[in-house]
């Protein structure tokens, strides 16, 4: 991947570009080689979603269009992308358009910052970590206006429900965080990962760090809206909670956004806890010198993979949590876990116990 | 040249938003108006290489604040009309405010900055220079008191705030989760001995 950015840097060198167009084109074509490879994530995430849990209901899933059902996602996108956006009456019809876009744009703008392996991120950033809880709270102007905009009650209930869920959530998510910045000292993502390299599995933060870990990802779920925390559509209750007023290809911005935003949360899950890139297996003898032991972007996706997998699991697998006990969760418990587990972090860290001691 | 081209874009947008956040008819977008003047600011202030205020500004204001501020805005339907009604009422105060306001900007620019034009913009800081860090450096050192009280009169604003909300009316049938975890078996269950032989 490197070397490929290495030629087309040399390339647009050699039309002789002014600097500004040569830095547009290089991050352009950067932007687009993240962009697109998570836009078919997210379409083939849709179908192992419909599959996985499928079959743990001991159903088929899609399996019609395509080979076993493969190009469903595409069937859909067309279908989205071929329906009528109806707007609703006395809505606000600016405000109505816009918040799907706003949505969508901060679920991707936030894979600005993240690294994809020791070399390649687009933008390598001091306060990456700042960046991303920045970016990532920016994602509720989505779903309140989506809500206001419609101009119907149950789309205001479902903006309502969100905005508090996702205020709440957020502080938990971001003391989770302070606890990563206090055991690998930089906000860079980058250096965060490389913070965890060492012998064996155990530098990891996931073990110093296990119930910030837990707040995290349960966070990151009830953040992006997720089963069990989905109040804000909550279909057995206010019909689809936010975007119940949405149709054709806004609808599928929001969607488009959700998904994003779940990758996203388990991409730094992986990059916070699970040593990112790294192998597992870098100090095993037996595999001394084969790819398995070597850091790589495989390593990433594999981990990636489990967590997503796991968001599907939690949708199959939970009933829904009732909104006074997902509050009672994110301010009572979660909160305290994490401002307790940071003051066990600090005495650790003047004690010297712990990975980053060495 | 793209920096003052970026300046000067950003500012016009953020003097448009600041002038939308208060000539609205409706005060939702009102709020964000000031959504995006907070934005602009940020942007301001990234151009000024203090991107920890930046990012903190959106994440503070634009992520927590504004939010709540839409909430309430949104759940409270304020009509227009009764805001425009005072308005002829509190003008002679409100010049009066802008007036001081704008004699106190004027007057500093015009004793401290008598040779403003010859300003030059400051140096660009070295690649290796990180906001972050040298503001961490020095909220921890040269400003740990003034940080340390700061965070400890936040937290009293916070046991003060929520110690206001907790009043509980009595009767109020609410479910208490502590009694629920805390019931036994004994209170609930009650094992009888039926003798089986006795006839009604």
């Amino acid at each position: 991947m490197t070397a490929i950015l290495v030629q087309l840097d040399r390339l647009l060198d050699f039309f002789g570009l002014p600097d500004l167009i040569h830095y547009t084109l290089f991050n352009g074509i950067k932007i687009i080689i993240v962009l697109l490879p998570l836009i078919i994530t997210v379409a083939y995430f849709t179908y192992a979603e419909r599959k996985i849990i499928g079959f743990m209901q001991n159903r088929l899933g899609p399996n019609r269009v395509g080979w076993g059902g493969l190009l469903q996602p595409f069937a859909d996108v067309i279908k989205m992308l071929l329906k009528e956006v109806l707007i609703p009456s006395n809505s606000n019809r600016f405000l109505f358009l816009l918040a799907p876009v706003l949505s969508l744009t901060t679920a991707l703008a936030a894979w600005a910052v993240v690294p994809f392996d020791n070399e390649f991120v687009i933008a390598d950033i001091d306060a990456g970590l700042l960046y991303i809880l920045a970016v990532t709270s920016l994602g509720v102007y989505g779903v309140i206006l989506a809500g206001w905009a419609s101009n119907s009650k149950y789309a205001f209930l479902g903006a309502m429900r969100s905005a508090a869920q996702i205020i709440a959530y957020e502080i938990a998510m971001g003391f989770a965080l302070v606890g990563v910045l206090m055991a690998s000292g930089s906000l860079n993502l980058g250096n965060i990962v490389e913070a965890q390299a060492g012998t064996s599995v155990l530098n990891w933060f996931v073990w110093p760090l296990f119930p910030l870990f837990l707040v995290y990802f349960i966070s990151g779920v009830a953040e992006t809206n997720r089963a069990p925390f989905d109040v804000a559509e909550g279909e057995s209750e206010i019909v689809a909670g936010f975007h119940v007023e949405y149709s054709g290809i806004a609808f599928g911005l929001f969607f488009l956004g959700e998904y994003a935003n779940m990758i996203l949360i388990t991409a730094l899950t992986t990059l916070f806890f699970f040593g990112g890139w790294l192998s597992p297996f870098s100090e095993v003898s037996a595999l001394e010198g084969s790819f398995l032991s070597e850091p790589s972007f495989a390593w990433l996706a594999l981990k990636m993979s489990f967590f997503m997998f796991c968001f599907l699991w939690f949708r199959a697998t939970f009933p829904r949590y009732r909104y006074d006990q997902i509050m009672r969760l994110g301010w009572k418990v979660f909160i305290p876990i994490t401002i307790v587990w940071i003051v066990v972090e600090g005495i650790m860290v003047v004690a010297k116990v712990g990975p980053w001691s060495v | 040249m793209i920096t003052s081209f970026l300046f000067y874009a950003f500012s016009l947008i953020l003097v448009l938003a600041a002038l939308g956040v208060i000539t609205s008819r409706n005060p939702v977008h009102s709020a964000l108006f000031l959504v995006l003047s907070f934005v602009q600011s940020a942007l301001l202030w990234l151009l000024l290489e203090a991107e920890f205020l930046a990012v903190v500004l959106i994440l503070v204001y634009v992520g927590a604040v504004m939010v709540l501020f839409l909430f309430v805005v949104m759940m409270l339907d304020v009509g227009i009309e009764e805001v425009k009604e005072g308005f002829t009422r509190y003008l002679p105060v409100g010049v009066l405010v802008a007036i001081i306001v704008v004699a106190e900007i004027v007057y500093i620019i015009w004793y401290r900055g008598q040779d403003i034009f010859s300003v030059v913009l400051p140096e660009p800081y070295p690649e290796t220079y990180s906001n972050t860090q040298a503001l961490g450096g020095l909220l921890y050192t040269e400003h740990v008191y003034a940080f340390e009280l700061a965070a400890v009169i936040l937290l009293l604003a916070i046991v003060a705030a929520i110690s206001l909300t907790m009043r509980q009316r009595p009767g109020l049938k609410i479910q208490s989760i502590a009694q629920q975890v805390a019931v036994k078996r004994e209170d609930r269950v009650r094992l009888v001995k039926v003798d089986p032989s006795e006839d009604r």
